[in-house]
């Protein structure tokens, strides 16, 4: 189940941006280095037909594709698959440097619900996750479109979804605990944007989380609501504030933080898979 | 006659001319308003929910805002027996047909409608949604 953590480092402490793919059509993971080449290429045209290129030291981009197969639920996930954009470019006469600028994987895990209804000729990697600049995300994401008829659509977190990972994640056992969980809220209506972010130290919160959770292993909406109310009740005390009347925009723990635009950050490899299966349930509702 | 909760201050009460329809109104995107719906519907009298009493949820249009489980808002339509109306009050256009159609349900609750009551509506509108 645990991924192993030198394989998964990559995806650590960085900034991924989320979306969900439709199955792509006649993606076959024997192809990886065709399509590095060919993705290759079509970054290298599109280049060309946009603004130029700075003279003399950029040499073009380098794209290389792999599996992971450890990335993934089980055995009836298909393993997952990094892109990476390294962009070339001569230090000296005789060294050409690369640096990796872009990275995107797409993986699934627990993606059954997905898989089930799909036909042979498909491959289904419904979660995509994209770091770096948004203009290589772009170019990715055409060329996979064109290639495999899929379709990429930005992955939106609603609040409610948000107060599910705040609960969930905070049940998770953990070796090194952080310091403090923290909630960010947007509040609507006013003149100037106003945001409000609440801390609560990691013991409080998982002492609270334990007192309200009863079934291990099984959570229910109720007892996230209780779990939330509870927090949104010692805030209203001393602040006189209803955070509920606000909407939840972010939430970081110890385990990870997510931003209801769809953007996420690992923190620790123990609960990676666990945390990609709930982001691959989130894509396939999105997809279906 | 728009308040923020209920009860509606006593004060008033001799003033106040007979209340036909009470329409609950919900935003998806706030818990705070369904606590306060919540909250407020201990303060109604039973016979209201004979068919003088609606919810009208609004935000539906963003399902990524939501905040509230839409689980929550059928458990209020089977426990108090009073129908759900769906909206996105941000509109204009539906803001107008919401408005008709409210204005409609209030003209049967107040009797103005000959062969329709208030009670009819409701179970019409009840059998109508579970199909």
């Amino acid at each position: 189940e645990n991924a192993d953590p030198q394989k998964t480092a990559f995806i650590l402490r960085k900034q991924w941006t989320l979306y969900s793919v439709t199955p792509l059509y006649k993606f076959s993971s024997a192809h990886l280095k065709d399509y590095g080449r060919q993705l290759g290429a079509f970054i290298a045209a599109e280049k060309q037909k946009g603004l130029a290129v700075e003279v003399g030291v950029e040499l073009g981009i380098k794209v290389a594709v792999s599996s992971l197969p450890d990335l993934r639920g089980s055995d009836q996930d298909h393993a997952a698959v990094l892109v990476q954009l390294s962009l070339k470019s001569s230090a000296s006469r005789k060294k050409t440097e690369e640096k990796l600028v872009w990275s995107g994987w797409f993986c699934s895990v627990a993606g059954d619900d997905l898989s089930v209804n799909v036909l042979e000729d498909f491959t289904c990697l419904p979660l995509f996750l994209a770091n770096g600049a948004e203009s290589y995300t772009s170019l990715v994401g055409t060329w996979f479109q064109k290639t495999f008829d899929c379709c990429f659509r930005r992955l939106v977190i609603s609040p409610l979804i948000l107060t599910w990972m705040a609960a969930l994640w905070t049940g998770y056992k953990v070796d090194k605990t952080s310091s403090a969980m923290e909630l960010v809220f947007s509040v609507p209506c006013l003149p100037q944007p106003l945001d409000i972010s609440y801390a609560i130290h990691t013991e409080d919160a998982k002492a609270l989380w334990d007192a309200v959770q009863k079934t291990p292993g099984e959570i229910t909406q109720e007892e996230v609501d209780v779990f939330m109310d509870c927090l949104y009740s010692h805030f209203h005390r001393h602040f006189k504030i209803h955070l509920s009347a606000t909407k939840l925009v972010k939430v970081s723990t110890g385990i990870a933080s997510a931003h209801c635009d769809g953007i996420i950050k690992f923190l620790q490899s123990q609960h990676l898979i666990r945390v990609l299966m709930l982001l691959t349930e989130l894509a396939i509702s999105q997809i279906q | 006659h728009l308040a923020a909760s209920l009860p509606l201050p006593a004060e008033r009460d001799h003033l106040r001319p007979r209340i036909d329809l009470i329409v609950f109104i919900i935003d998806i995107k706030s818990k705070y308003s369904l606590k306060n719906v919540e909250a407020s519907l201990a303060h109604v009298d039973a016979s209201f929910f004979l068919g003088k009493v609606c919810f009208l949820v609004t935000g539906v249009g963003r399902v990524n805002n939501c905040s509230i489980e839409m689980n929550a808002i059928w458990k209020l339509r089977d426990t108090y027996c009073s129908p759900v109306l769906l909206c996105e009050l941000e509109s204009e256009k539906i803001q107008a047909t919401t408005a008709q159609r409210l204005l409609r349900m209030l003209q049967i609750c107040a009797g103005h409608v000959p062969g329709v009551s208030a009670l009819t509506f409701g179970s019409l509108m009840r059998s109508s949604a579970d199909d």
